[in-house]
């Protein structure tokens, strides 16, 4: 494989394209294991009030410096509050990345496209890298192209669901037609999943829930850095088509026939 | 005095932004500070006075997706 083919998103160049998130672990300590063992090099945080009652670790302990951080906007139900969000996150210290997730639909989680895309304006405006988490569109990824965004993240599958690329035709055309990297977000419940997103051409996944939520969350994350390599490997290579006849493996002459 | 502390309206007598903080028993280091919509950095907490009617937001970095 290219020694070459790092991913760039902004300014930042990333040997691997496994994008992972922070939420859903049984316990934050997992969460360095999961990136050491995965070489996960980005990984997402969210930003909320905190419950006096209950406050909890700070997140942050538990994620190496050589990690960049790609804070959410989660929460945002509007580009404005997806603007402020943002704006608090780089404020913190968090960096220039931000992921817009704005979403109002609380049953199945699909995103705003028309607030993403105000939010990716105002935010590349303000020197933001911005990664938008959006519904897969032909038409809003040229927009997201056009208003700054640094790369798109259409969605796979419903957050949490772990169902694949259900997205998959839409996703090929946005991996056919857009000049930013492609990040499918969302959805992807196995490491074949992931696999199949980058032989597609996919530029990186990002994977939280699957990766989280398994019974050994440190090999899921190894699998999937393996999966992803294994697909981008796979489109590299130029694997040949698909054919509807047989095309035999061994030579069909000089056969050992009576 | 009246402010609204993440998004409740709630009665204090602390003076400080981080005597609110203690008050509360946060761990400061874990914690973002906003005031009416201004991000006040960490070293400007034991100075920065609470006034009556201020919108403060005190956050976190939490896991997520």
């Amino acid at each position: 494989m290219n020694d070459n083919d790092a991913l760039t998103l902004g300014d930042k160049t990333f040997d691997s394209r496994l994008l992972t998130g922070t939420g859903k672990f049984a316990a934050k300590s997992l969460i360095a294991l999961m990136l050491e063992k995965s070489g996960s090099q980005m990984i997402t945080v969210a930003l909320r009030r905190v419950d006096p009652g209950s406050q909890e670790e700070n997140i942050l302990d538990f994620i190496p410096e050589s990690v960049t951080l790609l804070p959410n906007t989660s929460g945002a139900r509007t580009a404005k509050e997806a603007v402020r969000i943002a704006r608090i996150a780089r404020q913190a210290g968090c960096g220039k990345f931000i992921k817009i997730e704005v979403i109002t639909d609380m049953q199945y989680l699909l995103p705003d496209n028309h607030e993403t895309l105000k939010a990716t304006e105002a935010l590349a405006k303000e020197g933001f890298i911005v990664l938008p988490y959006y519904m897969p569109d032909i038409t809003v990824t040229k927009q997201l192209h056009d208003a700054g965004a640094a790369a798109v993240m259409p969605l796979g599958a419903p957050i949490g669901t772990n169902r694949g690329l259900e997205m998959k035709p839409m996703i090929k055309i946005i991996i056919e037609n857009s000049t930013l990297p492609v990040i499918v977000d969302a959805g992807i419940g196995r490491p074949s999943h992931a696999a199949d997103a980058m032989e597609m051409g996919a530029d990186a996944v990002l994977v939280n829930t699957a990766i989280a939520t398994s019974c050994d969350p440190a090999m899921a994350g190894e699998a999937f850095s393996l999966a992803v390599k294994a697909g981008r490997m796979a489109y590299l290579a130029r694997m040949a088509d698909e054919s509807l006849f047989a095309r035999a493996s061994s030579p069909l002459t000089g056969f050992l026939r009576e | 005095m009246n402010i609204n502390l993440n998004g409740n309206a709630t009665d204090t007598q602390c003076s400080t932004l981080m005597e609110l903080v203690q008050e509360k028993g946060l761990d400061p280091a874990a914690l973002v500070a906003v005031v009416n919509d201004e991000f006040i950095h960490r070293e400007a907490w034991c100075s920065f006075e609470i006034k009556d009617e201020d919108a403060i937001e005190l956050l976190s970095f939490v896991g997520g997706g």
